[in-house]
């Protein structure tokens, strides 16, 4: 058994390991830290599998950031775990029946011939360079969806914080431009109020009427 | 016997039908399930990159560039979702999500 295949069969290990704990762990967070531990050893899979830019790539977007979003919401949000895990294990039968059978076929069909002789990898050659190599591709022939995925990026940044925003109702704040465009009239009124009156008016109006 | 693409494979199906299994087991757990579909999609990236290595292509790992992409926006936009529900209804037990009495 040579070094690589010690290694592929270590992280394959620890990657099955930590997605059992993910979709069995009481707590979330523990499942959110069992998370990130399966995108790491993903990612030493994969620069087994000589895809170094995306292994980083995985390392820094996704237990870099989209995990520590996972850990910031598990840990904002007040969650009542017995009522979450009232069943659990009910329907264990069924997804087990589900996930083995589907286990066993995809090994069935995968384990064939052609998967083991047929494909083989070619030696790169020496200055040969991933991160180079993807970026040429990325960049010419799959311009248009790389400029898409841009756009969805953008719509997916103005999407969260759209749906998260919230004004304070509480909060005395002072609107600039309302202040601007305040008028004279807006402020004073002017009442007209005759500051001398007739004698006769008044004492025609101190008068009960007939 | 060395490692073979059949390998990869069969791991990522592995990885595949665990978070299938976690679906079923936490349906009422929506940050679970959120997880779930993470380690989904990367036993379907585990697959595409093996192929692009075995195969000699890279296009194999654009697609998972893509992925990854989609991947991180749905998480982001899933979770804020669950952050406006958690703030209407000071729950998110999928029991309680029953306004529209489907």
């Amino acid at each position: 058994m040579i070094f690589q295949d010690f290694v592929f069969y270590t992280l394959a290990a620890i990657l099955l390991i930590a997605g059992l704990r993910v979709i069995t762990a009481r707590n979330p967070v523990h499942a959110a830290l069992f998370l990130v531990l399966a995108f790491f050893t993903a990612a030493g899979i994969w620069l087994l599998l000589e895809a170094e830019f995306l292994a980083i790539a995985l390392v820094l977007v996704y237990v870099g950031a989209v995990m520590v979003l996972f850990l910031f919401v598990v840990m904002m949000l007040d969650i009542n775990l017995d009522r979450l895990r009232e069943g659990f294990w009910s329907y264990l039968p069924v997804a087990a029946v589900v996930g083995v059978l589907m286990a066993v076929e995809m090994a069935l069909v995968l384990s064939g011939r052609y998967f083991i002789e047929a494909a083989a990898p070619v030696a790169k050659p020496a200055g040969y360079s991933n991160t180079a190599e993807l970026g040429r591709v990325l960049y010419t022939d799959y311009l248009l969806p790389f400029e898409l995925a841009a756009v969805l990026l953008l719509v997916a940044i103005v999407a969260a914080i759209a749906l998260t925003l919230r004004e304070r109702k509480d909060s005395k704040f002072i609107d600039p431009a309302a202040q601007v465009q305040v008028k004279r009239n807006d402020r004073v009124r002017m009442v007209s109020m005759p500051s001398y009156t007739e004698p006769e008016a008044e004492q025609a109006q101190q008068e009960p009427k007939p | 016997m060395s490692v073979t693409l059949s390998h990869y494979l069969i791991l990522g199906s592995l990885l595949f039908a665990i978070s299938i299994i976690g679906i079923f087991l936490n349906r009422k757990n929506v940050i679970i399930l959120l997880m779930a579909i993470e380690l989904m999609l990367l036993a379907v990236n585990l697959n595409f990159i093996a192929f692009s290595h075995y195969l000699n292509d890279i296009a194999g790992q654009v697609f998972v560039f893509f992925i990854l992409t989609v991947a991180a926006a749905e998480s982001a936009i899933g979770l804020a979702i669950l952050v406006v529900l958690f703030r209407n209804l000071r729950t998110i037990h999928v029991d309680d999500l029953d306004a529209l009495k489907g």
